[in-house]
């Protein structure tokens, strides 16, 4: 990990030239961007990050900060769609086991989705067809990449639920969607996901929909199959508790930019970046004695179509007036290192920030 | 249309409630065996064949003053209640009371005057706004509806409230969609507190929104009840927002409370079984302690369905402490420790209720495979710490419970003896508390 990811360290650099990477997964520089008649939406605007087998990177943000679509064209789903004139315009450089997905011909990237990279979405029931029932919908993804008859893909499915815990998967393989409860729905989109052994698989708000105590029972879910397999993971959420569980790395988005990323650790005990902070302190804490007041962060998510000259978050820093020369307001600040792993783009020097956290933050957590 | 109304506004009259104002801490709502039966109909005749048990006999005050925090899994019932309460359901049975008046039954002419004092703010900021009124109109409705003039003219005041919820005044000709979530759930918050209500529920209040939104609006709503001294009924399934702003906190499953308890009681020593089982799902942001997996306690498959719920407790088919009497007999929301109410027949961090009940049922043998070891013997330790305290401490109470439980388990058996008993069993209450002690660590390591 150590070297590989002080290459993904080099955000911003021009990266057309710069040979396959050795870690598993590597993106370097990923824009997406959606032509709309209101102007270009920046959904992710040069997001860099490496991830290796058995790892798990959590992606966390608020809603419109370029999460779900970083997923999406990671596993080439933005192109795919021919409908409407507009496409989405995406560049720079995904390599999944050196693999280069963006320029790659669509029908190799075919080949890789559902078998080396698959997706768990947020809403079970609008991501099953309710026509099918779960059984063939299992049947369909292995066959695809599998050259196998019909009894022997089904056999797989059931083992697939079996391992996924649900009851009496025999008689279940044949119930539709709407027979499971949400959880089950849930469950059964891991079964459907890890049919194939992915090596990658990405988790967008895979709880979400979901009551805390089933949830429970899903990320447990979802660690267990990570032992098993081996495979690498994407945990797309909002909420930094799912994230503390299951990460061992986490990515803080904000605007379409990545604006700290680190070991778990070090972001929730030395975060470096005050929105990382404000994302701590406007969460109420149930293994903390009471908080008097919780501390929000003011204002709302910039609009992707304009996003804040200088650091996205400046509107909404409280502390965007402590670097000198109104700096926060038009330089774009870079992820520099603020430790060993751990990046952040802030434009408040290293000691400003450690004491602004250790001062003034941190004891009021 | 106004007109219409100034006829019925004379009705504050009638109701010495709009004008009396319940001092802090008084009961300002009370709810006694609400019920509420959703029917479901098949067929060409439409016949009933069944019901939908939403919710089944809840029991509860709302004090003057206070935030009382309702949490529990989707389909328990948190947002049926509150309909009822604020009456925009009507119960299949039970007793609505706002402010020592009985508003069950009221009709909507009858609940109108009422309207003023209860009011609601909704989950989803999008479809709760109407897409084609302006911001002015949607939070002017109310004195429209009500036929208040407010001193200074509607405008002023919906620019007061406005102000009052953080949005800028002028912003009053703007429509829904022109903001975004958070200021919307705002706009919604100031329509209701526009006629100065005395009992506010609100039903998710902040489940639509991002985390940092998340914490103004909570904060928001913890100012405005300071400044207004506003009742809160707040629905929430976000454990963590529910113990930052309530005061008492009710645990709901399967259309019924099971615990009911001070925010301190129920987050530090939760009784319930139940409620010790959904606090330690909530993932807890703290990196390091992501392997101690222990603590965590794993519930067996989903809800049962609330058309035919499970007999005896509800819980017992998901409970890993669940013996025989927990399959037949309801066990009842009672007040084990002062301030904290509890429905079970084995409490945690208590006293058995039922000790002389110790074999456990087999679902709740399978139930415990996904119960940690620790958590089991943690809990067995601390029920027999408990119990030893208890029938040394207070004896006579403990007797009336000891004698009280079997009472309850043989129904045939008249309240005489139950008398009769409480004096003799002063001695045996001890020896009968320290049993469920003794049982205990053997069914944990099982």
């Amino acid at each position: 990990m150590t070297e590989l990811s002080k290459s993904g360290a080099a955000v911003g650099e021009p990266t057309s030239t710069s040979p396959a990477p050795t870690s598993f997964l590597e993106v370097r520089d990923l824009k997406v961007h959606f032509p709309t008649d209101d102007g270009l939406v920046k959904s992710v605007d040069g997001l860099s990050f490496t991830l290796e087998k058995g790892k798990t990177l959590g992606i966390v943000g608020e809603s419109g900060s370029g999460k779900s679509v970083t997923s999406l064209g990671i596993m080439g789903l933005h192109t795919a769609g021919q409908y409407g004139k507009r496409k989405a315009q995406i560049s720079g450089e995904i390599w999944l086991d050196g693999t280069e997905l963006l320029s790659a011909d669509p029908d190799e990237v075919r080949k890789l989705r559902g078998r080396e990279m698959s997706m768990i979405f947020q809403d079970p029931l609008s991501a099953l067809h309710p026509y099918y029932t779960i059984g063939q919908q299992i049947v369909e993804a292995y066959r695809i990449h599998h050259n196998v008859d019909k009894k022997t893909a089904k056999k797989r499915a059931v083992e697939m639920l079996d391992r996924v815990g649900i009851p009496q998967p025999d008689k279940r393989v044949d119930n539709y969607p709407h027979e499971f409860s949400g959880g089950m729905r849930q469950r059964a989109m891991i079964a459907m996901s890890l049919v194939n052994n992915p090596e990658l698989l990405i988790a967008d708000e895979p709880t979400t929909a979901l009551d805390v105590t089933v949830q429970a029972q899903i990320l447990d879910l979802i660690r267990d199959l990570q032992k098993e397999f081996g495979s690498a993971v994407i945990i797309i959420t909002h909420d930094l508790g799912v994230v503390a569980e299951l990460a061992d790395d986490i990515l803080v988005m904000y605007g379409g930019r990545c604006v700290e990323r680190g070991p778990a650790d070090k972001v929730f005990y030395e975060p470096r970046h005050p929105y990382t902070w404000g994302l701590l302190g406007s969460m109420p804490r149930l293994d903390r004695e009471q908080q008097e007041r919780l501390i929000p962060v003011k204002g709302s998510p910039p609009s992707l179509i304009n996003v804040p000259s200088g650091c996205a978050f400046n509107p909404r820093c409280p502390y965007a007036d402590v670097p000198k020369d109104n700096v926060t307001r038009t330089v774009r600040p870079e992820l520099t290192e603020v430790g060993s792993q751990h990046w952040a783009a802030c434009h408040m020097t290293q000691e400003q920030r450690e004491r602004i956290w250790t001062e003034e933050i941190a004891p009021k957590l | 249309m106004s007109e219409d109304k100034a006829v019925t506004t004379p009705a504050k009259s009638d109701g010495a409630t709009l004008t009396k104002d319940a001092a802090a801490g008084e009961t300002l709502l009370k709810v006694t065996g609400l019920q509420k039966h959703f029917p479901i109909k098949k067929g060409l005749l439409q016949r009933q064949v069944g019901a939908v048990h939403a919710v089944d006999g809840l029991d509860f005050e709302v004090r003057a003053g206070e935030t009382l925090g309702v949490v529990g899994e989707s389909g328990c019932g948190k947002s049926t209640m509150g309909r009822l309460i604020t009456r925009l359901l009507e119960p299949t049975g039970g007793k609505v009371e706002f402010e020592g008046r009985d508003i069950t039954h009221l009709g909507v002419s009858g609940m109108r005057p009422l309207r003023r004092d209860v009011q609601m703010i909704f989950q989803d900021p999008y479809s709760s706004l109407n897409p084609r009124h302006t911001i002015g109109t949607i939070i002017g409705a109310p004195f429209k509806l009500q036929g208040v003039e407010p001193e200074g003219g509607v405008k002023k005041e919906v620019q007061r409230l406005l102000s009052v919820v953080g949005l800028n005044p002028e912003h009053y000709n703007r429509y829904p969609h022109e903001f975004s979530g958070g200021q919307r759930q705002r706009i919604g918050i100031a329509r209701a507190l526009a006629l100065n209500p005395k009992l506010v529920v609100a039903d998710e209040p902040v489940s639509a929104l991002d985390v940092s939104i998340q914490a103004q609006v909570v904060n928001l709503l913890d100012d405005l009840q300071q400044e207004l001294g506003l009742t809160y009924v707040i629905i929430a399934h976000d454990l963590s927002v529910v113990r930052h702003v309530s005061d008492r906190i009710a645990v709901m499953y399967l259309g019924k409370i099971v615990e009911l308890a001070d925010r301190e009681s129920l987050y530090k020593a939760p009784m319930h079984p139940y409620t010790k089982a959904l606090m330690s799902a909530v993932p807890i942001p703290d990196p390091r302690r992501k392997n101690e997996k222990s603590e965590r306690i794993l519930l067996k498959g989903d809800v049962p369905s609330p058309i035919s719920p499970p007999s005896g407790c509800r819980f017992h088919t998901r409970c890993w402490k669940a013996t025989e009497i927990c399959k037949t007999t309801e066990p009842k929301l009672t007040e084990l420790k002062p301030g904290q109410q509890v429905a079970c027949h084995h409490p945690e961090n208590f006293e058995d209720q039922a000790p002389q009940d110790t074999v456990l049922l087999t679902m709740a043998k399978e139930a415990a495979e996904l119960v940690a070891d620790e958590v089991l013997a943690e809990s067995a330790e601390t029920s027999a710490a408990v119990a030893a305290e208890v029938a040394e401490t207070s004896e006579a109470p403990a007797a009336e419970e000891a004698a009280e439980t079997p009472a309850t388990e043989e129904s045939a058996e008249t309240p005489v003896t139950e008398e009769s008993a409480e004096t003799p069993a002063t001695e045996e209450s001890a020896a009968s508390a320290e049993s469920p002690a003794a049982a205990e660590p053997e069914t944990g390591e099982k």
